[in-house]
């Protein structure tokens, strides 16, 4: 490996695959697991909340002799339907009709293993949604402002220029194909695809989900009435709260999988510890 | 009984989905973990205050904006005799008491009422179960009333006590003094143009529009001053607060 300086005083070697590095700080560590608990209860406790009205509308006003964009139910025959947009598809047993864990067929759109609490109860479901809520904004404002002050952001997550360049972005999107991760010092850095899906989920759709939840209380409407003119009306903020949701949910599945193929133990432990073993460069 | 690793593989993912589900429900039943969640309420209700002017409006759409058809939700009919009578007689008799810590207790009929000042508002109307319509209500605003009745300095909050009953106890509501004197919280005796109908609250309901449908009494008959929630029914301020934890503040 390298020669030494001059002076001899030697120079630390950078690390390499297979030594151990200090990868996530302990204000992203905590977040993360905060937010991983936070996100799931809103997710739960959300569609509960949506199964007390299982149609989504375009605009201000939505109800039951409003034409929906989506609709979950059940048809006169018992099967679960999902009307989306005017197509219809047919999800007995997930969706709309499902049979809970006695076995006791149920007519509600998410079924019990997605909600909290498990049996239909709106009211519970809007005491944990507003308590985490809370979590969920005060723990994202502090990660925001501590990952500014410590430059997480601004070293770790915005994109290079190099890195923009689609030449780049496509070689990125081959090496996730063909499952080829970074390795040695390339692994203690996010590549480009990372970058955006952080940055995406960070500063687009967690915050989408915080003011579209605000555009749908009445309260803030009478102080910010701009919300609805951003979203287009209370419903609309309705549906698109429940895009926004899908998207992180997508996240997650995508997050997990890319956690299972990089090797779940090194990648659980780094943000546990904060330590991570660099894979070995390949051919060594 | 023959066990396949597919089956035993199956009821273990079950069984430990079910552990965990029965898990989220004695935690979501525990009292202590409720009241902590529960406390949020209160901080909700603080910061929205704080970032509300106390008279700021609620959106005032124009006619174009109406629902085609406005929703009734809750009690669509109210039980009992003494509804029935007023309903076949048109309303005529019924009389709205305003009384409890008040220096000058009032009792105005619906003529009285059509005939002082009226504030006409197209709102939107947001129930707690995610819907919403927009409709047109005519109604004397509430802090005439409170002003005729005089409320006395000890007077914190207004129960609107409401001639239905929904399914165990008899329905009442509500709300605090910021609220009972915002001037687009009145009491509509017409929704539409028309006389507010039956499944909408008629001949009086409460419209308070910086918070959600359930606050909005229908068939209301008395406004009681009081200085705390205490006293009435099971203290937490209103039918759906008492039976089924709904929020007290529902700004939200």
């Amino acid at each position: 490996m390298g020669s030494e300086t001059a002076n001899d005083v030697p120079q630390p070697e950078p690390p390499r695959g297979g030594d151990l590095v200090r990868r996530h700080r302990l204000s992203t560590r905590l977040w993360h697991w905060v937010n991983a608990f936070t996100v799931f209860v809103m997710l739960m406790s959300g569609l509960m909340i949506f199964n007390a009205h299982p149609r989504l509308y375009w605009g201000e006003y939505g109800a039951n002799s409003d034409q929906p964009w989506l609709q979950i139910g059940a048809t006169g025959g018992g099967r679960g339907i999902v009307n989306l947009a005017g197509h219809k598809i047919i999800t007995t047993g997930v969706l709309g009709v499902w049979k809970d864990s006695h076995g006791v067929e149920r007519r509600k759109a998410f079924p019990y293993w997605a909600t909290i609490p498990s049996s239909y109860s709106l009211a519970d479901a809007r005491i944990w949604h507003f308590f985490f809520a809370w979590v969920l904004v005060i723990g994202g404002l502090g990660y925001w402002l501590v990952s500014f002050y410590n430059r997480h952001v601004q070293r770790d997550l915005l994109p290079t220029r190099d890195e923009i360049a689609p030449r780049h972005i496509w070689q990125d999107i081959r090496n996730h194909a063909r499952l080829r991760f970074p390795t040695g010092i390339a692994a203690t850095r996010y590549n480009i695809l990372q970058k955006m899906a952080y940055l995406s989920v960070l500063f687009g759709l967690l915050p989408l989900m915080v003011l579209t939840g605000l555009t749908m209380s009445p309260g803030i409407n009478a102080a910010w009435p701009w919300l609805l003119d951003v979203f287009g009306g209370r419903q609309s903020a309705r549906l698109i709260h429940f895009l926004c949701a899908f998207g992180l949910l997508l996240f997650i599945v995508v997050h997990l999988v890319m956690v299972v193929l990089a090797g779940p133990f090194n990648e659980v432990r780094s943000m546990i510890t904060g330590r991570y073993r660099l894979p070995k460069e390949r051919g060594e | 009984m023959k066990i396949t690793r597919r089956g035993l593989i199956g009821s273990l993912g079950a069984g430990a989905g079910g552990l965990l589900l029965s898990g989220c429900d004695k935690i979501n039943a525990n009292p202590g973990v409720r009241s902590l969640l529960q406390s949020a309420e209160g901080l909700t209700m603080r910061a929205q205050r704080i970032v509300t002017n106390r008279s700021a409006m609620a959106r005032e759409f124009s006619a174009a904006d109406l629902s085609p058809v406005f929703r009734a939700n809750g009690t669509r009919q109210p039980i009992g005799s003494d509804y029935a009578a007023h309903s076949a007689a048109g309303f005529a008799d019924w009389k709205l008491a305003i009384d409890g810590a008040v220096s000058r207790p009032q009792s105005f009929s619906l003529a009285q009422l059509r005939a002082m000042p009226r504030r006409t508002q197209i709102t939107r109307h947001d129930c707690v179960e995610g819907w919403s319509a927009i409709g047109k209500w005519t109604g004397v605003p509430l802090k005439l009333l409170l002003d005729a009745a005089g409320l006395r300095t000890s007077a914190r909050y207004l129960i609107f006590h409401c001639a239905d009953r929904y399914s165990q106890a008899d329905y009442y509501e509500s709300i605090d003094l910021i609220d009972a004197f915002h001037p687009q919280t009145i009491l509509a005796w017409a929704l539409n143009d028309a006389i507010l109908p039956i499944a909408n609250g008629a001949p009086l309901r409460l419209r308070v529009e910086r918070q959600l449908g359930y606050k909005h009494a229908k068939y209301v008959q008395r406004i009681e001053a009081v200085e705390s929630l205490a006293g009435q029914g099971l203290g937490k301020g209103g039918y759906w607060e008492d039976y089924h934890d709904y929020e007290w503040y529902a700004g939200i």
